[in-house]
């Protein structure tokens, strides 16, 4: 190492050193490329991504298959368990898909250098939301079409009440999602089970499997405070009855509107918390 | 507003942090003109990383004022960023990703033009060109330096921060890591503010010297200045004569004695 030269590289525009816009969206391609890059790289993530969700689909498309013959409330519509895995895998993978986009980078030590750089936390907050989406897309994908072929279930039959529930089911991902990884930044990885298995607490109250009708007064009244909750009733009126409640949707959207303010909210101020207390150079496995 | 008649690229004035009951750093002033390459030299936990923290805005004051180019580094560092950029042994790369994403990444988070010609030429000056396309985590910690560096410099900033820039580096790597900042400096007329316990680094590179221990600036001028009041021939012997008068309980000793105050 002999040769000592800084002068090759081309000189700083003005630009270059301006003051950072208030939003880029060129930063947030900037996170969303790096994930991708680590997705690219690694087919074992992109095979797991899609694993779960394939074999949930799986056995309970088997189960169906013995409650057909069974359960006259199940053959009453034959998609109902499928369509109702598959969109629970919706609400699961985004929230996985925000924690872990986040996570990652504190498990690669590297938010000191992210938040030195002019990207600013509601960018950071836009890339991670968008590989929720990403990931989500990757996961779920493969099963719905997968479950065409192997239990006759066309879940994309349900037509465009399908985008409205997907998009509520995101929504409300991408909420649990920055609240886990706002505990991770808060409390350190120690915490990251947080992030994997927080979501299941909500599984009972969201009425996947069952309707809302079914739980005791007093935990119904918890149901309806979730736009999971709506989600799931408006799937099983539609395969039961063959109507969009309008209704349910509008409570599920209003409720997603609410709850995204505040996680967002909370994710940014524990950002400040984290300067605060002195997290971002303290992170890492 | 950036003010580009601002006299000092660093001013900082009376600024305390504390965690808990420990006091990181307490109540250090210092300024750093235009152009200059200072060092904030102490031994472990004289609160040189943390002051290095507070000016890149990872980490808030208990008290005090930070600016970086005129701009409060508490409330509007986003002005600032893009012409500051810093290396530091407590963060990292994500591992997974090749030399080159990485610097491509960065590259778009500080808004780069021509950002592939910038990392062919920066890859060229650090002699990157071995690695570029190796995962990160695959490199040895001279190699990971110079990428750290790399990463530093991408936004060719006006203030270069770096956290003991040569640790963990052998003696011919460590040398040539800081005849590259030095051509650095003297091409682009950069502001670097160093944080080290090399005192031989500091010795060669800088010309003001802060002479840290328990959070307070005990001492700072330049290195001759500092040799010469201290009747030493090194600024090793100079810290060392530092450490050694406190530890005798004589904090008022020949060099203390007439050191400017720090500021």
């Amino acid at each position: 190492m002999t040769r000592i030269s800084a002068s090759t590289a081309p000189a700083a525009s003005a630009a270059m050193h301006a003051p950072a816009a208030v939003f880029s969206w060129r930063r947030v391609g900037a996170m969303i490329l790096r994930h991708l890059y680590v997705l690219r790289r690694s087919w074992p993530r992109i095979l797991e991504l899609a694993y779960w969700p394939t074999v949930q689909l799986i056995l309970w498309g088997f189960i169906t298959t013995f409650f057909l013959q069974h359960s006259s409330w199940v053959a009453r519509a034959a998609g109902v368990l499928v369509s109702a895995v598959l969109l629970w895998d919706v609400l699961f993978r985004s929230n996985l898909g925000v924690a872990l986009s986040f996570i990652e980078e504190m498990w690669s030590r590297n938010l000191g250098h992210l938040f030195a750089s002019p990207l600013r936390a509601y960018e950071l907050v836009a890339s991670i939301a968008i590989m929720g989406l990403l990931r989500t897309t990757i996961s779920v994908a493969p099963a719905a079409l997968l479950a065409w072929p192997l239990f006759d279930v066309w879940v994309f039959g349900l037509g465009s009440p399908l985008a409205a529930f997907f998009a509520n089911l995101l929504v409300m991902g991408w909420c649990i999602g920055l609240v886990s990884s706002a505990v991770v930044l808060r409390f350190g990885v120690a915490a990251e089970n947080f992030a994997w298995l927080g979501i299941f607490l909500l599984a009972p109250v969201s009425c996947v499997y069952y309707p809302v009708a079914t739980l005791p007064g007093w935990l119904q009244t918890v149901a309806w405070s979730l736009p999971s909750a709506y989600v799931f009733e408006g799937m099983r009126a539609v395969l039961y009855d063959g109507v969009f409640r309008a209704d349910l949707m509008w409570r599920a959207v209003s409720l997603n509107v609410v709850y995204l303010s505040l996680s967002a909210g909370f994710f940014l101020w524990i950002c400040r918390v984290a300067r605060l207390k002195g997290l971002l150079l303290r992170q890492g496995e | 507003m950036i003010r580009p008649d601002a006299p000092h690229v660093i001013e900082v004035a009376h600024l305390t942090r504390r965690f808990g009951d420990i006091v990181a750093v307490n109540g250090v002033s210092f300024t750093v003109d235009d152009g200059a390459t200072a060092a904030l030299l102490g031994g472990n936990g004289a609160g040189k990383t943390t002051t290095l923290s507070i000016l890149l805005g990872l980490l808030l004051p208990t008290s005090g004022t930070v600016r970086v180019f005129g701009e409060d580094m508490v409330h509007h560092r986003h002005r600032v960023l893009p012409r500051m950029n810093f290396s530091s042994p407590y963060v990292d790369l994500p591992k997974r990703l090749s030399v080159r994403e990485n610097l491509t990444i960065f590259g778009h988070l500080y808004g780069l033009d021509r950002l592939d010609e910038r990392i062919a030429a920066l890859a060229s000056d650090l002699e990157l060109g071995a690695f570029l396309d190796r995962p990160h985590g695959s490199l040895s910690s001279g190699q990971v330096t110079r990428v750290s560096l790399a990463k530093a410099l991408l936004n060719e900033p006006r203030l270069l921060i770096l956290d003991e820039p040569t640790v963990s580096l052998d003696p011919d790597t460590g040398d040539w890591v800081r005849s590259f900042l030095e051509s650095y400096r003297d091409r682009t007329r950069a502001t670097i503010l160093l944080a080290s316990h090399n005192m031989a680094e500091v010795e060669r590179m800088c010309d003001q010297v802060m002479m840290m221990r328990d959070g307070v600036i005990v001492d700072s001028g330049a290195p001759g200045e500092l040799i010469r009041r201290y009747g030493r021939k090194t600024l090793e012997e100079v810290f060392l004569d530092i450490a050694r008068r406190r530890a005798r309980g004589e904090e008022q000793g020949a060099g203390a004695e007439t050191a400017a105050p720090a500021a």
